[in-house]
């Protein structure tokens, strides 16, 4: 039998995306599909750079990526959760609750304290929701969808519905995981990248990764290989409100003072950079690496569109257009035909 | 009993059952803690709520028809900002200027045209491109959300028209106008789901869909007008509820579409499509707007509505899982 | 009989998948008011053949003719327009629409508006349930009909039109008996008004009780028909097999060593009970049995995904019991599941990657996965069950069947279990593959693997296995050594006859 023929049969069979070695035995076209969205990425930049010069500026690019981090942050245990196949919508109000919760305990128990408790305290509502769609297998959109309603609430009782702010703001130390430079850079982008690396490298290189791919690529044959795939989504959760919570300590030290909807809608938009970013929302392909793009390109076509003199808002739109058209491609790659065959 | 039918009751009388134990409850607590010298389940009072509801009520109905199809529709809080801008809008655009009292068909008309052009679009991109529902109407949440400010940037849109408001305050037989609305839809999307081939159609392909391709059931247009009817109602919502207001924030709308998915969900809609019941939906809609009354009837913050049904709908989940467990021979995955 | 007009005729059918001839020259008619059966083993090609009868594949060549008019299939939809009604195995019902929403699904009678005409549907439901004569209505929802009655609304569908041909596949494979008695009057009643049935079955009861005549395919070539009056078990069976086989390899090369795996008295609810057996190092004990006849369920459990309600489980003469798969492994059971695509393998990763899975927890490096050891454990076992892949890297949904299932089988090896369970080893897989695999597992066997093998094919159980246990509806009926087995006696034990001879 001609292995050639084999191999065009299994190009038609259900298939996902392969987190290693992608690159062996494809065809221009494929490539072209599946690295897409970076090849979008650089003609953005390109395009960009044509329109305005500022624009690969360094203080510039610095200022996208810094304004990026927190969005960025909560992207990368995001990124987990999908690869695991499931979804999170409580990122946004969890992360509210924790820049709340910080602020109040810095000016209750002092930061040293406040910070590991504020932690604690999100990490539990993380392992809350990992208990349910992991052990109890509830299903995650509503699950979250529910965690949302739930820690926003939590959130308005716990501050009384008013805003929160740090009394003495010229006085404590608590700015400088906001607001400070090191070595010339921004303190919000160190931690985005030191998270960023180091999440990469546990999804790329450890067992754990290994099995959080398995689980979202399929599940049964996870459990059929004898691994815990409830373990295996509580963990990606625990991990999801770990940066969460890492969010939060960004947001509150950069302002100090917080409205309690501070995350609101942030969910979403965190979703979107990482589908932008390649992940299936069925789990079992994506990476960090693709993720950070996907929450860079959302940066750099607000920055972008701004610098061209359009509309803030403008970005909305052009997000919208590309994360359809960057899905439609990727799917359109694996069934091989442009149109959906749905009669 | 068949296995099921005990869940299946639950899912469809439950949430009656839940309203009527809301309304006890919050009745006797308001007794008892003498929060407040009114009952609750005073006339006055509840109509206030159906019309309160309307809204969010309206744009629910849609989404169970949406979700019935074993679709979603993340996009709705958007389109209804959208169409309340040009609802408002065109009543003082030039060209209809001198048209008196006249405009106000012609802005509600292109109001809902805004939410039916919206909606298909949706809908024709599911259809041809095959791309996931959530996705694609998750991009058109910023997407619409992006028009919204492109419109008039982040300057609320006013305007308001004395007669509209004069309709929109109006009470027939005790209702408002708003309340007729929500009812008028409800009965409509009643029957459009249970007696009409495009009805049956939709839950046959949310139940089944592979059993209804090969039946010979077109997917794809019956997605479409689903959209279009979401889209549509969306607007409709906004139309009752800007006409008395008489100005729209670019970020009104914002979190509908979780309030409304909620909503759909306490009412029973299952998850993946094929079963639900706008009537249920209805009751859901109800049972958060008392909710939300009746925790500030006895006092509580009314801030702990959002804990309180976050909590229910967890809970509904679970208990929907107690009853369909299967026992010991169900496979360990 | 034979001098009446076919209802439906199949002529010369060919097709050809690359590299198999799935269908050779197929012949075959079913003639008006007649149970025609289709027989022949798995992978003989019937199913292939049903696929070309409803439009889901283009023969390479041959004829479809109908009412001595040759169409063209494009689907089962238009099929169905031509007379010919498909009732499947896996039934397509919407289980929260009524039973009459479901016999119209696709052509809901309508009024003015789109409107329904209930009253229509209704009569036109309840006139056809009449002839059926079943317990329910046309306003019943079918989620709540037991699976016979769902299936009885699969037929009814057969019945919204003119039908002149109606094919049962595997109808009876989740009915009770008693359930069979109404299935057999339904087919009894459509033969009485002139339809031609196709039915599908490995059931040898089923088949001399209700059929006319029998067809048989073997190796995607029709080899003959008989007429079910005149014929005997033997004879189809001797028709579905076709050659002697060569039953000498079964006799053990090697030393049987000690007992690895015992099972006593092992129940799970409904789905088998009171299993009794032993597996030995060195021997390949071979399952063999209908679908639904509780094989797999049995592996499962061994495997810890199925928690028994009674029975012990022995592993070297300790009693154990087997919490989870992880457990299993850890007490070195190692399981090659059924269903390969969904069980077996995670088809978006790589070759290696799915290879190493179960074992990626030990092979570190610091924290980091060992990567070239597992490169090395993917050399290794590529060259050793001559796995063809360009590379480790290479996706695994983009592999053959053939070396799919021998990735499947590597990830066990590599673990080095003590007893290696494997169901349907070459199902879905080429020829020249299954041979390989086959002798594998006779070579494990000789290493002093104790080896579970699951199958549905009987060339295959024969063929690997030292001992053989039939199983019937969840419990054991007869165990084989080689000397007595034959396919006679073997396909009665497993089609529920217990005759003298199978006894």
């Amino acid at each position: 039998m001609s292995e050639l023929t084999q191999e065009k049969i299994g190009l038609k069979s259900r298939r996902r995306e392969q987190p290693v070695g992608r690159f062996s035995n494809l065809k221009l076209g494929e490539i072209l599909a599946r690295q897409g969205i970076l090849i979008a990425f650089a003609l953005f930049l390109i395009g960009f750079t044509i329109a305005n010069d500022r624009f690969l500026a360094p203080d510039n690019i610095m200022g996208v990526v810094r304004s990026s981090a927190i969005l960025g942050v909560m992207a990368l245990g995001v990124t987990f959760v999908v690869l695991s196949g499931n979804l999170d919508l409580s990122v946004g109000s969890m992360m509210s609750f924790s820049t709340i919760v910080v602020l109040d305990l810095h000016d209750k128990i002092g930061p040293v304290l406040a910070i590991p408790a504020m932690f604690a305290m999100t990490m539990c509502l993380g392992a809350l929701i990992g208990f349910l769609v992991g052990y109890l297998r509830l299903n995650s959109l509503i699950v979250t969808l529910g965690m949302l309603s739930a820690i926003h609430g939590l959130t308005l009782t716990y501050s009384g519905g008013k805003n929160m702010d740090i009394a003495d703001k010229e006085g404590t130390w608590f700015s400088v995981f906001g607001q400070s430079d090191l070595v010339g850079i921004p303190v919000p982008i160190l931690i985005f990248a030191l998270l960023a690396s180091t999440l990469g490298i546990l999804l790329a290189k450890t067992p754990y990764g290994r099995k959080v791919y398995a689980v979202g690529g399929n599940g049964l044959a996870a459990t059929f290989s004898g691994i815990n795939r409830s373990r295996v989504v509580f963990t990606c959760y625990v991990l999801s409100s770990f940066c969460v919570a890492t969010a939060g300590l960004l947001q509150a030290s950069r302002s100090l003072g917080s409205q309690n909807t501070v995350g609101q809608g942030l969910e979403l938009e965190v979703l979107a950079a990482v589908i932008l970013g390649g992940a299936s929302l069925m789990g079992g392909s994506g990476t960090i690496f693709k993720t950070v793009i996907g929450v860079l390109i959302l940066g750099f076509i607000q920055n972008g569109l701004l610098l061209v003199g359009l509309q803030f808002y403008a970005q909305y739109i052009v997000t919208w257009i590309i994360i359809i058209l960057a899905v439609w491609l990727d799917i359109a790659a694996k069934r091989g035909k442009l149109w959906s065959p749905i009669a | 009993m068949e296995p099921g039918t005990l869940s299946t009751f639950l899912k469809r009388g439950a949430i009656w059952g839940f309203i009527v134990f809301e309304l006890i409850f919050f009745s006797l607590a308001g007794e008892f803690l003498s929060f407040s010298d009114k009952a609750f389940m005073d006339l006055d009072n509840m109509l206030l709520l159906f019309k309160q509801s309307a809204p969010i009520g309206i744009i629910a109905v849609g989404m169970t028809i949406i979700m019935i199809n074993g679709n979603i529709d993340l996009s709705v809080g958007a389109t209804y900002a959208l169409s309340a801008i040009v609802l408002l809008d065109s009543m003082t655009w030039p060209m209809f200027a001198g048209m008196g009292n006249a405009v106000i068909p012609i802005a509600w008309g292109l109001a809902l045209l805004t939410g039916v052009v919206l909606g298909a679009l949706n809908g024709l991109i599911v259809w041809k491109t095959g791309v996931d529902a959530f996705i694609v109407t998750l991009g058109a949440m910023l997407g619409y959300r992006g028009l919204v400010f492109m419109y008039n940037g982040e300057q609320p849109t006013s305007h308001l028209n004395w007669t509209l408001v004069d309709f929109a305050e109006a009470q027939f037989l005790g209702l408002h106008t708003a309340t007729w609305f929500l009812v008028a839809v409800t009965a409509a999307v009643w029957f459009l789901m249970n007696k009409t081939v495009h009805g049956r159609n939709a839950y046959a392909i949310g139940d089944n869909r592979a059993a209804a391709t090969n039946a010979g059931i077109r997917v794809g247009p019956h997605m479409l007008i689903n959209f279009m009817i979401i889209g549509f109602l969306a607007s409709l919502s906004a139309v009752a509820f800007y006409s008395e207001s008489g100005s729209v924030n670019p970020n009104d709308g914002e979190l509908y579409e979780l309030w409304v998915i909620t909503a759909v969900v306490l009412g029973g809609t299952k998850l993946t499509g094929g079963a639900g019941s706008v009537l249920s939906t209805l009751g859901g809609v109800l049972a958060i707007q008392l909710l939300r009354k009746g925790l500030g009837h006895i006092g509580a913050d009314t801030e702990t509505v959002n804990l309180a049904i976050g909590i229910i709908l967890i809970a509904v989940l679970l208990l929907d899982r107690q009853l369909n467990i299967k026992g010991k021979e169900e496979l360990r995955v | 009989m034979s001098t009446q007009k076919p209802a439906l005729r199949l002529e010369g059918i060919l097709k050809t998948f690359p590299g198999v001839r799935a269908l050779d020259n197929v012949s075959f008619s079913v003639i008006p008011g007649e149970v025609h059966a289709l027989m022949g083993e798995n992978g003989a090609g019937k199913s292939t053949l049903m696929k070309v009868l409803g439009g889901l594949y283009q023969p390479d060549d041959g004829q479809i003719i109908i009412d001595e008019q040759p169409v063209v299939m494009t689907s089962p939809l238009q099929a169905k327009s031509k007379g010919i009604v498909f009732i499947h195995q896996e039934l397509s019902l919407a289980e929260e629409l009524t039973v009459a929403e479901n016999i119209y699904l696709g052509e809901l009678p309508h009024k003015s508006f789109g409107r329904v005409d209930w009253k229509k549907l209704h009569a036109q439901t309840d006139s056809i349930l009449q002839r059926l004569k079943v317990g329910f209505n046309a306003k019943t929802r079918v989620g709540e009909l037991s699976i016979a009655n769902q299936q009885m609304v699969e037929i009814a569908r057969a019945l919204t039109v003119e039908a002149k041909a109606v094919i049962f596949d595997e109808p009876t494979a989740s009915l009770t008996d008693a359930e069979k008695v109404v299935l057999f009057d339904v087919i009894t009643d459509l033969k009485s008004h002139g339809v031609g049935i196709i039915y599908i079955s490995h059931r040898m009861e089923e088949i001399f009780k209700i059929t006319d005549r029998i067809s048989v395919l073997r190796d995607g070539q029709y080899r003959g028909t008989l007429n079910t009056a005149e014929t005997t078990d033997d004879e189809i069976t001797q028709l579905m097999i076709g050659r002697k086989l060569d039953l000498s390899r079964n006799a053990s090369h090697h030393e049987v060593g000690d007992v690895a795996l015992e099972v006593r008295e092992l129940s799970c609810g409904a789905l088998f009970k009171n299993i009794d057996f032993e597996v030995r190092r060195g021997e390949v004990v071979g399952f063999y049995g209908l679908v639904g006849a509780g094989r797999t369920e049995i592996a499962e459990t061994l495997f810890g995904l199925r928690e028994p309600t009674a029975g012990q489980i022995y592993l070297d003469g300790a009693e154990v019991t087997i919490h989870s798969p992880a457990d299993a492994i850890a007490k070195g059971i190692s399981l090659v599941p059924e269903d390969r695509k969904g069980q077996g393998l995670v088809l978006g990763m790589n070759c290696r990657d799915n290879m190493t899975l179960p074992q990626v927890e030990g092979l570190k490096f610091g924290p980091f996965v060992a990567e070239t050891d597992e490169v090395a454990i993917f050399d290794k076992y590529k060259e050793r069950l001559d796995i063809r892949t360009p590379g480790w890297k290479q996706t695994v949904g983009n592999l053959s069947g053939g070396n799919q299932q021998k990735i499947v089988i590597a990830k066990w090896l590599s673990m080095h279990p003590s007893i290696l369970i494997v169901d349907e080893p070459t199902r879905g897989i080429d020829v020249g593959s299954k041979s390989e695999i086959h002798n594998l597992i006779r070579e494990l066997a000789s290493q002093g693997y104790a080896v579970i093998v699951i199958s549905s094919e009987m060339p295959e159980v024969l063929h690997v296995s030292d001992r053989i246990i039939a199983m019937y509806s969840g419990e054991i009926m007869r165990t084989f050594t080689s000397d007595e087995v034959t396919e006679d006696n073997l396909i009665q034990a497993i089609s529920g006859i217990t005759s003298n001879r199978a006894a």
